[in-house]
């Protein structure tokens, strides 16, 4: 029983994971780079609703009020100064500066705020849960915060199929050459895009510090693990990013069911056991081609 | 010289120029006084000198990834921690020679590259980037699980004692510095050769166009496979190098021998010194170095401070310090490429 218990709070987990990896996730397949900063916009995000919570005494959740749109606002003034500068030198760039910007986040949340760790306060929620049985109880906050995971996706989801700024996303996202030709400024699809994803990762930022406790390097893990959900859902697809969310989270429940040292480390042999099995994959596919031609 | 004639109108294919066969050969003789200098030198200068020495070998491997194979790897700290605990394992554990451990320690490092690189070398740019930094994760963590005695697990372990019985204080400091110059001198040479070689055009023709390069015959993944492990067990013998200059480690953090902060530094060595060129990294080093001797060492404004400079030179001045040099004034101290030179009549 205490294996279903530990599943059925891996799945639940993989609410906050799909959560971190929808930006990172929506980032790749607009403009095709990956964000190493990522993890540390959404550990930002998490430090903001911090110091509203500290500051003016709301609860977390209201925090999200000014910190949503800081993050838009951020994120568009990110690309516009730094990632379009970068996407223009070519397919490395962006790595190098926003590995750059990872390590100056990291050292001035650590000048801000200290290196000791901190944690969101997540309201009457946090505590209530919902007992099913005598070894498995399902506590309603980790239930909320996969339900916001879902809507989110699901959200993003039709704006994509439905809107005007989706369907702009998407046409960049296939070829942004000749999306300029029939009239869209490149440019800005990008700043968009890029406003939505660091606003999701701030988003992902404040759940996850209800969830557990943060400190200024924390960004590294939630930068791992949302591209850890993102392989393991397979790139391209946003429910899939959720099934890479519920997949890693699983792998790390039961790790952690088994020693608890294992959490971590069971999320990452997983992951590395999903490139092997593709690779192999793609490996004999190649050859099956090969066959069929010769 | 030993210019290779091409005779097209005047025009020739030529690596060695005047300037380079002083340059490389000065280098040598540089490489050789340095031999000397713990006979001249006291014991601050000599470990500094180490310090220099690590930085210019990580800095090395890293340029040889990202800027000849087109790899960017945010976990050759992996590799360097490998270094570190594997010359643990052999010294404390298995008693073996300190130093003859770091030497095994980075072979083994190059052997852990061999698996590695058979699961990330597929993935590409930001992929291959990230892959590599969770590999350099779970290998801390499992050494951090390590319950033997020797490897110390979360609380870092030490290689005091197999020193200590050995050797006095100064003769570890020179005996560690020779073998770190030793380790620069061999890794350089091993470089220079390597990029001189067939694999050395092959390389370039990935980084500049990998389908192309492909379609042509050339064999992508034996190549960046090669590099992969020559920068594994490079970075392993800097980790050495570290292990015996600091001779304690810890294997969490970003602070420790597998922490991202050794990513910051390469990261920053290279794009200052100049990605792509032969010479960058060196520069790269001695600017760090500099930085850390003259600004804040350690703590908060100086990681900000490199991630910062990174930063800006990725934007600003991508080419770095010594491409810029190079381009502007036609300069190529090292030779590692081929050039062409218009040769006017009667000049040889």
């Amino acid at each position: 029983m205490t294996w279903v218990s530990a599943v059925v709070h891996g799945i639940l987990l993989g609410g906050v994971y799909a959560l971190l990896a929808t930006g990172l996730a929506l980032m790749f397949g607009v403009m095709r780079i990956i964000n190493l900063a990522h993890g540390s916009l959404a550990l930002i995000g998490a430090y903001m609703a911090f110091l509203f919570t500290e500051h003016v005494h709301v609860s977390t959740y209201l925090a999200l009020v000014p910190v949503l749109p800081g993050a838009l606002i951020v994120g568009y003034l990110l690309q516009r100064t730094m990632l379009e500068r970068s996407l223009r030198a070519g397919q490395l760039v962006p790595l190098l500066t926003t590995f750059g910007l990872l390590i100056v986040i990291a050292n001035l949340l650590q000048y801000f705020f200290s290196p000791d760790v901190h944690s969101l306060d997540e309201g009457n929620i946090g505590t209530a849960s919902w007992q099913v049985s005598s070894s498995l109880t399902i506590p309603w906050f980790d239930v909320l915060t996969l339900g916001v995971a879902v809507v989110l996706l699901g959200g993003l989801q039709l704006v994509l199929r439905f809107t005007q700024l989706g369907r702009e996303l998407r046409a960049t996202a296939e070829d942004a050459d000749t999306a300029e030709l029939v009239g869209i400024n490149a440019r800005a699809v990008y700043a968009r895009a890029t406003a939505i994803a660091v606003a999701t990762a701030a988003l992902a930022g404040v759940f996850y510090g209800m969830r557990s406790s943060f400190d200024p390097n924390a960004g590294a893990n939630q930068l791992l693990y949302a591209f850890e959900a993102v392989v393991i859902g397979g790139i391209g697809s946003l429910w899939g990013t959720l099934g890479g969310g519920i997949a890693l989270g699983v792998a790390q429940a039961v790790g952690g069911q088994i020693n608890p040292e294992y959490f971590a480390l069971s999320g990452h042999v997983v992951f590395l056991a999903v490139l092997v099995a593709r690779t192999a994959m793609q490996a004999r596919g190649f050859r099956l081609t090969l066959r069929g031609v010769g | 010289m030993n210019a290779i004639a091409a005779d097209m109108s005047g025009t020739r294919v030529q690596r060695w120029t005047p300037l380079s066969v002083v340059f490389t050969g000065g280098l040598a003789g540089v490489v050789v006084l340095l031999a000397f200098a713990p006979l001249v030198l006291g014991e601050n200068s000599q470990n500094n000198l180490i310090q220099l020495y690590f930085l210019v070998i990580m800095a090395m491997m890293w340029n040889a990834l990202a800027g000849y194979g087109g790899l960017v790897s945010v976990g050759q700290q992996g590799f360097i921690g490998i270094g570190a605990y594997a010359a643990v394992f052999l010294s404390v554990q298995n008693s073996l020679n300190p130093y003859l451990s770091m030497l095994l320690a980075t072979l083994i490092g190059g052997a852990v590259a061999i698996p590695v690189a058979a699961v990330v070398l597929w993935l590409r740019a930001g992929a291959f980037a990230i892959a590599t930094w969770v590999v350099a994760e779970a290998f801390a963590i499992l050494v951090s699980l390590d319950p033997n005695p020797a490897i110390g697990g979360g609380t870092g372990t030490s290689a005091l004692l197999p020193f200590n019985i050995r050797y006095t204080p100064e003769q570890r400091l020179h005996y560690t510095y020779w073998a770190s110059l030793g380790a620069v001198a061999v890794l350089l040479l091993l470089l220079f050769v390597l990029l001189r070689s067939r694999l050395g055009g092959s390389l370039q023709a990935i980084r500049d166009d990998e389908e192309a390069a492909a379609s042509l015959g050339v064999r992508v993944l034996l190549g960046k496979g090669i590099l992969f492990v020559v920068a594994g067990a490079g970075s392993a013998a800097a980790g050495t190098i570290i292990l015996a200059w600091q001779l304690s480690v810890l294997p969490l953090g970003p602070d420790s021998i597998f922490g991202i902060n050794w990513t910051a530094k390469m990261i920053f060595m290279v794009l200052v010194g100049g990605l792509g060129t032969f010479e960058g990294p060196i520069i790269g080093a001695v600017a760090l170095y500099i930085l850390q001797t003259y600004g804040p060492n350690g703590g908060v404004w100086y990681f900000v401070l490199l991630g910062g400079i990174a930063i800006a030179f990725a934007l600003v001045l991508p080419q770095g310090i010594w491409g810029t040099i190079q381009e502007r004034f036609n300069v190529q101290l090292l030779p590692v490429g081929y050039r062409l030179r218009n040769f006017t009549k009667g000049t040889t």
